[in-house]
């Protein structure tokens, strides 16, 4: 990891992380996992899909799925360890400080309460304002993800708003406190492509404007170099390469990011070949993160 | 197609809603101004007129429409005053049950473990027990009357209320938006309050008003043995054994209370299914 230049002052630093099953011994999900994060830097996670993908960000918030532990390393923020953080403590951060973009627009509303009533919750707990001035605030924090007619969405339910909606709702509730940095876990995949871009100007526009700091958490390579400042390919668990997003695209040094790269349909080239990540290559990948296992039995 | 089905899901959901609220709004207004609208002394006798046939047959009394008793009680101002049992017990049991159920059910589910496991348990042990049977028990030892009654549904209901709302809690904690609300910093005291609660109880406003339903078929299983209020008390109950020993010569003595019960019983199922209709946010969608 020494490979990079990186400015000391990163903002989230994980060190060496390991999560496994609780009940499984011997067996990780995470191997030694380590990464910076510079303040107002959007950096890239890329893992594909379905290897626990969004293992790293729950880490990160703290809200691991029951049944999975952290074994070994470090997370922190602004030099704060997280994981030795209070629950007390963990709340005050998380909202505030700390926020995230959620995968699914369409189940992370919730379907009883009035969009109004969400967005506020937070800002009153947060910022300690009342509920009027709460109101106001949601208005503009709606008005600046773009949603004309706030003070109608504000009192609407979350089944009277389309998906792309909704993203923009729950970009707005992460963004609402200013934190220093969200964890954004493929914000766009349960969006169709048209507005996939927006939401991604948005979020880039939002970070840009408030100096936050973003893990951006996906599979998709094109959205990596749309929005990444930085990336850190991901295989099994175990980081295989970090680099800047210009770098990595000009020349990818790990061989599993370039095979990623030719699976990767491209606007610019319509028409290009595509081929599959090489079963023989992922294997040994595999293969080769699973004997340092060892360490964790 | 799915709209239409949708529209007439809703329509139906309406017509049931109102069915349910019309009968219920007469239960209460029969049982409020019972006095009023009773044409006679539910306890009067009148040794002249007994057993006298309801307006629909002949050689029936234009005073009592509804004919009278062995006693030569009128019928009809007996079921209006055995409304009010069926009321009270109805809306105080089914109330209590849900109250002490939904507590269980929201602690066990919520909070998950060894909690959990002991109240899961406990309501096994408990619906393993016939509840008519338990009831009966119940009030046999805690002595007739009518706080017995509602202690007794309420001992034995409390379980359908818990094992719900615990299955609900559970299905809503595992959702997106309870753990955003969790990453936004909400303690699990407001998830609960503010996420969960709100999302289950259309569910049990639902239950309730079956439960209802089921409370006043208990209470009149427990009067039509001996074992609700005074016998002095007209009850639907009271009136259905009173009438099967001249089930020869007047059934109507024992269908018209029982009757009574069954538009009551269908007018809960209606009230309850028709704001399942309404309430239901998928169906609302």
């Amino acid at each position: 990891m020494n490979d990079t230049l990186r400015p000391m002052t990163a903002l989230l630093e994980i060190r060496d992380l390991w999560a496994a099953p609780v009940r499984q011994r011997g067996h990780a999900l995470l191997r030694g996992v380590a990464l910076a994060v510079a303040p107002g830097e959007v950096h890239g996670i890329v893992v594909e899909s379905g290897a626990g993908k969004s293992l790293l960000g729950r880490a990160v918030l703290g809200v691991l799925p029951s049944g999975i532990r952290i074994a070994k390393g470090a997370i922190t923020l602004d030099g704060e360890d997280l994981l030795a953080a209070s629950p007390r403590r963990r709340r005050a951060l998380l909202g505030r400080f700390l926020a995230m973009v959620p995968q699914d627009p369409m189940t992370a509303l919730n379907p009883v309460r009035r969009i109004a009533a969400q967005m506020t919750d937070h800002l009153r707990l947060h910022l300690r304002l009342d509920r009027r001035q709460a109101l106001a605030v949601a208005e503009a924090l709606l008005a600046a993800v773009h949603i004309r007619e706030a003070r109608r969405v504000l009192a609407q339910y979350p089944f009277e708003l389309s998906g792309g909606m909704r993203q923009r709702v729950l970009i707005a509730m992460a963004f609402a406190c200013r934190p220093r940095l969200v964890v954004a876990d493929e914000p766009t995949t349960a969006l169709d492509v048209t507005v996939q871009r927006q939401i991604l100007r948005l979020i880039r526009e939002l970070q840009r404007e408030a100096g936050t700091a973003i893990l951006f958490i996906t599979h998709d390579l094109g959205v990596v170099a749309k929005i990444c400042d930085r990336v850190t390919v991901l295989h099994a668990g175990r980081v295989l390469e970090e680099a800047a997003t210009p770098a990595l695209f000009a020349a990818p040094r790990h061989p599993y990011t370039a095979a990623l790269m030719r699976a990767t349909p491209r606007y610019d080239r319509p028409g290009e070949a595509l081929e599959p990540v090489p079963a023989a290559l992922a294997e040994q990948l595999r293969a080769e993160a699973e004997a340092l296992d060892h360490v964790l039995a | 197609m799915g709209d239409e089905r949708t529209l007439i899901a809703a329509a139906s959901g309406a017509a049931r809603l109102w069915v349910g609220a019309a009968i219920l709004g007469a239960l209460v207004a029969a049982s409020l101004v019972a006095p009023l609208i009773a044409p006679h002394d539910p306890l009067d006798q009148n040794l002249l007129n007994t057993l006298l046939p309801p307006f629909w047959r002949g050689g029936a009394d234009p005073a009592f429409p509804l004919g009278t008793d062995s006693l030569g009680r009128d019928v009809l101002s007996r079921l209006i005053y055995g409304s009010r049992v069926a009321l009270i017990v109805a809306l105080v049991a089914a109330s209590l049950a849900a109250l002490l159920g939904t507590l269980l059910g929201l602690v066990a589910g919520f909070f998950g473990g060894a909690l959990d496991n002991a109240i899961s348990r406990l309501v096994e042990i408990w619906m393993s027990f016939p509840p008519v049977l338990l009831s009966i028990v119940l009030v046999a030892v805690i002595g007739a009357g009518l706080d017995a009654v509602i202690l007794a549904i309420v001992i034995v209901d409390w379980t359908r209320f818990c094992r719900v709302v615990r299955a609900e809690v559970l299905v809503q904690k595992a959702q997106d938006y309870v753990a955003s609300a969790r990453i936004i910093g909400l303690s699990r005291a407001s998830t609960l309050t503010g996420e969960i609660i709100p999302n289950i109880l259309p569910l049990l406003i639902v239950l309730l008003s079956l439960e209802m339903g089921i409370a006043v078929i208990v209470e009149t299983i427990l009067s039509f043995v001996g074992l609700s209020v005074a016998s002095d008390t007209p009850t639907w109950g009271g009136l259905i054994a009173e009438g099967r020993l001249y089930i020869n010569q007047a059934w109507w003595l024992m269908a018209l209370p029982m009757s009574c019960v069954v538009i009551v019983v269908l007018g809960f199922n209606a009230l309850g299914d028709g704001l399942r209709t309404l309430l239901d946010p998928i169906m609302r969608q």
